[in-house]
Order: structure tokens, then C-alpha cells, then sequence
């Protein structure tokens, strides 16, 4: 099962980076969000895929009784969705922001940090 | 408790550095009469000095010092030899003149504290230098001059001129501590030992190491740039914007040497090999005939002496290369007259500049009367300078021409040389001494007088030691000249040369050197013309050269930022995901390790198809959606997808904070996006989205053969087992995600919730600033204010 996800993993990957490659902000932001969820999907395939077994231990056992999902990967996806979650959110604020005080989100257009006529720093003694 | 001898010296070694420190309070309480108690520092060191100068001229050499890091062979250990200990003496005593001088000089300047500081600073560096037995702790100070160099060179940091000559001094001779550093390395790597004493007994696997044309570079790189040979030598008469006791102390008595010590301490295990006597001389004699050349042309007293010094340390690297023990006598005594009539003349030309308010040789003039010592002192000077007995730039000289008298062809050329050199430094030190005492009075110079006694004392001292090393030669023979020239050779050399006028080849190279730069002398005027019209025929020149090596560099550096910073957030991005992808594709091509095509995945059931083929439609949606609606739902439906993936293979919570977090994102989305304008389409042209999908495409089947790649390799279940194993046995849950997440790993949790927290500080603060701080804005909303009141009336 798992080169079924490898390939929906890879169409993620393809679209998010097609999307962060377009100089619209906010079609940046979707790419963020996809490419989030790749990374996700990546890292939980990479540990392995197994049918329906959340990993629990049974009462009364001292470890699970059958073979269990993967519970590293898991631990480490449910931190990184809240972060990337938390990232998102703070990036879609900024970008709201940069929208009223710029009024573009063409991030050509967005030179505020670095003016495309800004003289070159002092030279010489 | 009394302190052994090695103890002591390395006390001494210290102090310079304490009256560092304390010079800058000394001045604040007492102003410039602090120098009188300041140059008891240098005083004491050299008293301990004269101390070690008995037993280090009856053979013995001192050592001792401090262990630093021993497992790299690297001490703070130093050697007093015959050369060190010569070096030590001239670097304390005129130092302590120097700071009485600076006292003079800087009268009331309200950075003398400062000034001192510097100074001290470098005497300690330039002391400890000569000193390191240690080849790191030799580096160390090597560059402490050079930053001390740069620091004084660039004390009046207000002038353009000062501030390029101080850059100028320290990006050569701190490129020349580089290239030391790589030869240090590679001494250590061929003789296995890092101490200089050490060095000094494996001269043979050096000289015959395949690594020694290396080494020999490396250190004639660093010498020539500290000793300002050609074409190196530019930056020291730039380096005269320094305030004139700096060019008395280190551009000519002291730093400028320390090329030649290195060259002097190194010649008895680098010297006497074809290439040490072929290049140096060549490089010597070059410095010496075009330093005197462009001497003659200048007007300036202190950029005459400069170039002199120049040509001066030609002639001490060419005698330093020539090889026989007589030529190596003959650098020891000039050595050390060079370095009493130099300081002497550069203080000279302070007090002038100070007491008559020029430095100008042709606006000079009739300064005997009003500044008698100053005119005695400079005599003095200029006549060892000019080698005229009974000096001991006379001894100097005559040893110089004795030790090139050998009728070979190569002892001709270089004493041609040497006659040409010593008559035109002649002709300067003539013109510094005469043009400015005795010519025509100037009417405007009425106001000139004596300068105070810390303004002539240095010179007048400096003067007579002259005198006084040639009329009590033997003394200095055994005290100072033979030790040296012991140490320098890596042999026993009897120094005993003398004043004496028999008829000689010497004494007749000697009047043939006289009457030549009394002869140039006659016509100074004409020469300096000549010189004048040489050099403008020649127009560029090294320092010129230095400019625009810099500018090159400046723009060189700026296009390359210009290129690689160039402030467009979709080149940065195509470059990181073409470099992704390009990297990971060619890294599995070239090692051949592409993932074997997999087999169709059959144990997949049909719902399970059918959230992928969902999740597949979301991310198509989202891909083609023209508008904010289509986009968040699809958004959505990706999202979704995702948590319906994880509850089917086992994953529960992640599904739980999945589905929580997406309702929670499109929520978001919404209320943000409804403001914002999402275009019908991708506004990008034809091309554009043709290269971007190329390099998505690319990209993103580059990380998906990395996961199948990983995927085919044996599973490692360690980690995995161990929560598994342990979940239960030692944290007490059944859930294993949860234990992972609020037990074993539970700062990694902690850390996540300091990600959310300052993530929410930063929102919010973002959405407090509403349009705050813009004038323009502001500027704006005022001019249209009045504008609509009037339309309005």
C-alpha cells in the first residue's frame, strides 16, 4: 500500500511547489498548506503503513497484543500539525497585513525591505 | 619571594601591557608630564635587558615562559638570544624616548592617554614578537603588530588619508601574517616541533624537505610585507598620515625590522640555499635603488625619510640574503645604526613640523638659529646616516663594502648597488639636515623657536649613541654586534670591526660613495626634476594598484550579491526547489540507487482508493481554483482526505487534531480571505507556468522517489519497540502516542506549545499595529484635507 501513497505524497509535493513558485501571496499560502500535509503524509509512509490498528495496549497487557500501527511517526506528525499549524495562521496574518499596508500581494511588487533603487552601501576609506 | 631570572623576563615581557592600562588614568591625572613616570616602563626593560646582555654575549640563552595549549604545541614561551636580546634593547630604549617624545609632540591633545595606550600596546606586542620562542605565539604578535600598526597609523581616524593608510598597512601586512601562518604550519609539519629553538637544530630536513620552496614563499611573503619590500613597499610611506613618534618608533626603528628578524631568525634554517640567495638579494637590491630613487623626488621630510627607510631595508634583506658571514656582520651593523639615525631624523622632523609648522623641504629654512639642539641632533643623525666617521653608520658602511668585495660578478652587481644606494640615501640625509637649518631664512618662519626638551632630548640621545657604539666599539662588539651576528648566522661570528682609516678598497668605495652623493647633492633641484618627470612617465604605480584592487573587489562583491541576493522572493524560490530537486535526482543517478518499480498495491481496499482519489480531487481543486470560495472548500477537502487517511491506517489522534485543526484553518481562511482579492487565475504568462511546473514537477518526483527508496529498505524498529515495550512498564499508559508525547518526549511538546504561544503574541500583535508610524500616509491624508474643503466651499 505504501507506493499508493508515495504517489498521491509526490502529487502534494508537485502542486504545493507549483504554488509557491507563483508570485501571488495568498496562492503561496495554499502551497503552504499543502505542502504541510505532504510532509505529513511523507513522514507517516516513511514509518510504515498498517491496516486500522491504533497503537493501544489492551487493559489487563503489559504491551500491545498484534502488531500496531507505527507510534513514532504518529507522536512526531501530532506536533508538527499544530506547529504548522500555528505557522500557517501567523502567515496568513502577515500576509493580510502586508495586503493593507502595500496593497498588492505581488511579492514582485513587495520591495519595502529591499528598495529595487536603493544606493549601494558607502565604498571606499 | 625572589623570582628566578626566567620569571622575571617574563614579568618585564608583561609590563608594557600593564602601562597600557594604566597610561590612559596617568594622563587624566597629570596630563603630559605622565610620560616622565610612563617611560620608566620601557626604562625598566631595558635595564633588565642590559642585565641578560653579559651572559647572552658569553653564550648563554634564556627561555621560560607559560605552557598554553601543550597538546597543540602551543606556549607562551620565549628565547632571548644575541638577536632577540638586540631587537629587545632597541625596541625598550627608544621606546622610552619615544614616549617622551609623544608627550612633547601631543602636548594637550586630548587623546594623548589613548595614544600611549596604543603605543604600549605594540611595544609589548613588538617585544613579545622578537621574543616568542613559540612559532603560534610568534603568529599571535606578528598580527598584534599589525593591528597596533593599524590602530596608530589611523589615530586621526577624521582625515581620509589617515584612515586608507591605516587600512591599506593592515590589509598587507596582515595578508603577509596569512601567508606566515601557512608557513608556520608547514615548518611545524616537517620538523614535528613548534619552538623556534627547537626549529633552529633541524635545518637540514627543512632545507631538504620537498615542502621548503613552499615554506621559503610563504615567510619571504610575510617578510616582504612587514619589511616593505618591492613591490610591497607602498604602504609604509602612506603610513606616514601617523602622528610622527609612530613613524619614528614603528615605520622605522622597529616593526618594519620585524621582516628582517623573521628572515634573520630563520637564515640558519632557511638561508645558504640557492633560492634564499638568489631572491633575496634580487628583491633587496631592487627596494634599495627604487626606494632612494623615489626619495630624492620628494619634498616632504617625513615621506623622504619613509622611502629611505624603504631602500634601507632593501640593503639589510639583500645583505641578509647574500649569505657570507661578513655580509651578515655587515646587515648587524646596520642594523642598529639604521635604527639610531632613523628614529633620530624622523624625531627631527617632528620637532620641525611642530615648532616651524611645515614639513616641506623647499618652504624650510634658517632654522639653526632658532632651533640650535634640534640642528645639533639632526647633524648627528645624518652623519651616520651619510656614513661619515667617527659614526657607526661609517662602521656600517665600511663592513657593508668589505663584505661585497669579492670581484665575483654577483659581489659586483650588488656593490654597485650598494654604492648607488648609500650615495643617494647621502644626498637625503644631507638635504634633511642642511636645507631646513641652513638655507635662506624664511621671513615666515620668524615664529619658530626650540621645542621643549621632550621634543629633543630622544634625537640628541639617539645621535650620540651613534657616536658613542663607533667610539667604543669593542664594548659594542662584544655586547651587542657579535651576540647578534652569532645568533643570525646559527654560528660564532667574531664581530670586531672598528673605526679605522687605513687605505682599504673599503675606504675607497667609501670616498667614491661620498663624492657620488655630494655630486647629486650639488644638483638636488635638477635630480629631484628628473625624478619627478620619471615618474609621472610611468604613471601607475603599486598604490595605485591597491585602489584598484580594493574597487574591483567592492564591485565584484556587490554584483555577486546583487546577483545572489536580489531581493525577488520567486528567484530564491526557484532556486531552492530547482537545487532540491536537481540535487536529489543526480545524487541517486550517479550512485545508481533509484527505487525498484513497485508492485500495483493490491491490498489496498476500494474506500481506501476512494479518500485517496478524494484527497487527489482536493488537491486538483485547489490548483484550479479561480476563486476564494473554490479555493478554501477545496482546501478543505485535501485536508479532510488527510484526516480520513490517518484514522484508516491506524491513527486516530492525528486524525482527531487533523480534522480540528483543517475546520479551524478554513475558518480562518475564510475570515481572512474574504478581504483579500484571490485573481481569476495564475497571472503568470505561458512560459513562466511551463518552467514552474517543470521544476515542481521535477521537485516533487525527486522527494517521492526518495520515499519509496525509503520505504524499500528494511524497516528499523528499535525506537518503534522500545515505546511500544515501555508505554506501559514505565510510564503507565495504554495510548502510546499520548505517553510519547506527554512523557518521553515531553519537552518537545513544551517546545510546540512555545511555537503556538508566540505564534498567537505575534497575530496579535500584527493586528494591533492598524496603520501606525506612516507618514506618508498621514502627509497625504493632511494635503487632500484642505483640497476637499475648498471644493467643498
Amino acid at each position: 500500500m505504501e507506493p499508493a501513497l508515495v504517489l498521491l505524497i509526490t502529487c502534494f509535493f508537485t502542486a504545493s511547489i507549483y504554488l509557491l513558485l507563483s508570485k501571488q501571496v495568498i496562492r503561496m499560502l495554499l502551497g503552504i498548506a499543502l505542502i504541510s500535509n505532504g510532509v505529513n503524509l511523507l513522514i507517516f509512509t516513511a514509518g510504515r503503513l498498517t491496516h486500522e490498528v491504533p497503537p493501544i495496549i489492551p487493559p489487563g497487557a503489559l504491551t500491545p497484543a498484534v502488531a500496531t500501527a507505527n507510534p513514532l511517526p504518529q507522536a512526531l506528525i501530532l506536533t508538527a500539525i499544530v506547529i504548522s499549524f500555528s505557522f500557517f495562521a501567523f502567515l496568513l496574518v502577515l500576509s493580510y497585513r502586508a495586503f493593507q499596508e502595500l496593497g498588492t500581494d505581488n511579492t514582485p511588487e513587495m520591495r519595502v525591505a529591499e528598495p529595487v533603487d536603493q544606493p549601494p552601501p558607502p565604498g571606499g576609506y | 619571594m625572589a623570582l628566578d631570572i626566567a620569571d622575571q623576563t617574563l614579568v618585564f615581557l608583561a609590563l608594557p601591557f600593564v602601562a597600557a592600562l594604566a597610561s590612559p588614568v596617568a594622563v587624566r591625572l597629570a596630563g603630559e608630564k605622565a610620560v616622565w613616570l610612563l617611560a620608566l616602563f620601557p626604562a625598566a626593560i631595558f635595564a633588565h635587558l642590559v642585565s641578560l646582555a653579559g651572559p647572552v654575549a658569553a653564550g648563554e640563552v634564556f627561555t621560560g615562559g607559560l605552557r598554553w595549549i601543550p597538546t597543540l604545541g602551543v606556549n607562551l614561551s620565549y628565547h632571548v638570544d644575541g638577536l632577540s636580546l638586540v631587537f629587545g634593547l632597541l625596541i625598550s630604549g627608544i621606546g622610552a624616548f619615544i614616549v617622551l617624545y609623544s608627550g612633547g609632540y601631543l602636548k594637550g591633545h586630548p587623546q594623548l592617554g589613548r595614544f600611549l595606550s596604543f603605543i604600549f600596546l605594540f611595544m609589548g606586542s613588538m617585544l613579545g614578537l622578537v621574543m616568542a620562542d613559540n612559532l603560534y605565539c610568534l603568529l599571535v604578535l606578528w598580527e598584534m603588530t599589525s593591528i597596533t600598526s593599524f590602530l596608530l597609523i589611523g589615530f586621526d581616524h577624521n582625515w581620509r588619508a589617515s584612515r586608507r593608510a591605516a587600512l591599506q598597512a593592515l590589509v598587507v601586512t596582515g595578508g603577509g601574517g596569512l601567508a606566515l601562518i601557512a608557513g608556520a604550519v608547514i615548518v611545524e609539519g616537517v620538523t614535528g616541533v613548534s619552538e623556534l629553538s627547537l626549529v633552529l637544530r633541524s635545518g637540514e630536513a627543512l632545507r631538504e624537505s620537498p615542502y621548503y620552496g613552499a615554506a621559503f614563499v610563504l615567510v619571504l611573503i610575510a617578510a616582504f610585507a612587514k619589511s616593505a619590500q618591492f613591490p610591497l613597499h607602498f604602504w609604509l610611506p602612506n603610513a606616514m598620515e601617523a602622528p610622527t613618534p609612530v613613524s619614528a618608533y614603528l615605520h622605522s626603528a622597529t616593526m618594519v625590522k620585524a621582516g628582517v628578524y623573521l628572515l634573520m631568525r630563520f637564515n640558519p634554517v632557511m638561508g645558504g640555499t640557492a633560492l634564499w640567495e638568489a631572491v633575496l638579494p634580487a628583491f633587496g637590491a631592487t627596494t634599495l635603488i627604487v626606494g632612494t630613487l623615489i626619495a630624492i623626488r620628494k619634498t616632504d621630510l617625513k615621506l623622504m625619510l619613509a622611502y629611505t627607510t624603504v631602500a634601507s631595508l632593501g640593503l639589510l634583506v639583500m645583505l641578509t640574503g647574500f649569505g657570507t658571514d661578513k655580509a651578515i656582520e655587515a646587515a648587524v651593523y646596520y642594523l642598529v645604526a639604521h635604527a639610531f639615525f632613523k628614529g633620530g631624523l624622523f624625531m627631527v622632523a617632528g620637532a620641525i613640523d611642530h615648532e616651524a609648522g611645515s614639513r616641506d623641504i623647499r618652504r624650510l629654512g634658517g632654522l639653526r638659529r632658532a632651533m640650535p639642539l634640534t640642528f645639533a641632533a639632526a647633524c648627528l643623525a645624518a652623519l651616520s646616516m651619510s656614513g661619515i666617521p667617527p659614526f657607526v653608520g661609517f662602521i656600517a658602511k665600511e663592513e657593508i663594502y668589505a663584505a661585497l668585495a669579492g670581484g665575483d660578478p654577483r659581489s659586483i652587481v650588488i656593490a654597485v648597488v650598494a654604492i648607488a644606494g648609500n650615495a643617494l640615501m647621502l644626498v637625503v640625509a644631507a638635504a634633511i639636515a642642511i636645507k631646513p637649518f641652513l638655507a635662506e631664512p624664511r621671513p615666515e618662519l620668524g615664529h619658530a623657536h626650540e621645542g621643549p626638551v621632550l621634543l629633543w632630548a630622544g634625537p640628541m640621545v639617539l645621535g650620540l649613541l651613534g657616536l658613542a657604539a663607533a667610539l667604543w666599539a669593542g664594548s659594542a662588539n662584544h655586547y651587542v654586534f657579535a651576540p647578534m651576528a652569532g645568533a643570525f648566522a646559527g654560528h660564532p661570528i667574531d664581530a670586531h670591526a672598528r673605526l679605522h682609516l687605513g687605505l682599504s678598497l673599503p675606504l675607497l668605495l667609501s670616498l667614491l660613495t661620498v663624492a657620488l652623493g655630494l655630486a647629486v647633492f650639488w644638483r638636488l633641484d635638477a635630480a629631484r626634476r628628473a625624478m619627478a618627470g620619471l615618474l609621472r612617465r610611468i604613471g601607475w604605480g603599486p598604490d595605485h594598484g591597491f585602489d584598484q584592487a580594493i574597487t574591483a573587489t567592492l564591485a565584484f562583491s556587490r554584483s555577486l550579491t546583487a546577483f545572489v541576493q536580489n531581493g525577488r522572493l520567486e528567484s530564491y524560490m526557484v532556486t531552492v526547489f530547482t537545487v532540491v530537486g536537481v540535487t536529489l535526482i543526480a545524487a541517486m543517478a550517479f550512485w545508481g540507487e533509484f527505487p525498484a518499480l513497485p508492485a500495483f498495491p493490491a491490498d489496498l481496499t476500494f474506500y481506501e482508493w476512494g479518500v485517496l482519489a478524494i484527497a487527489f480531487a482536493g488537491i486538483l481543486a485547489v490548483l484550479w481554483a479561480s476563486d476564494r470560495l473554490t479555493a478554501i472548500v477545496s482546501l478543505g477537502i485535501q485536508g479532510f482526505a488527510v484526516a480520513l487517511i490517518f484514522i484508516l491506517f491506524g491513527a486516530p489522534d492525528l486524525s482527531f487534531t487533523q480534522f480540528m485543526v483543517e475546520t479551524l484553518s478554513v475558518v480562518i481562511l475564510a475570515l481572512v480571505m474574504t478581504r483579500l482579492t484571490l485573481h481569476k487565475a495564475d497571472h503568470r504568462p505561458a512560459g513562466e507556468r511551463l518552467r514552474d511546473g517543470a521544476i515542481a514537477l521535477v521537485s516533487g518526483a525527486a522527494l517521492g522517489l526518495v520515499l519509496l527508496s525509503v520505504t524499500q529498505v528494511p524497516f528499523d524498529s528499535r525506537l518503534s519497540d522500545f515505546f511500544a515495550q515501555n508505554a506501559y512498564a514505565i510510564a503507565h499508559g495504554r495510548n502510546i502516542v499520548n505517553v510519547i508525547i506527554v512523557d518521553f518526549r515531553g519537552l518537545d511538546t513544551l517546545g510546540e506549545i512555545a511555537v503556538v504561544m508566540v505564534a498567537g503574541l505575534a497575530i496579535l500583535a500584527l493586528i494591533r499595529i492598524r496603520h501606525r508610524n506612516r507618514p506618508d500616509a498621514e502627509a497625504a491624508a493632511q494635503t487632500a484635507g484642505p483640497a476637499v474643503t475648498k471644493e467643498a466651499a
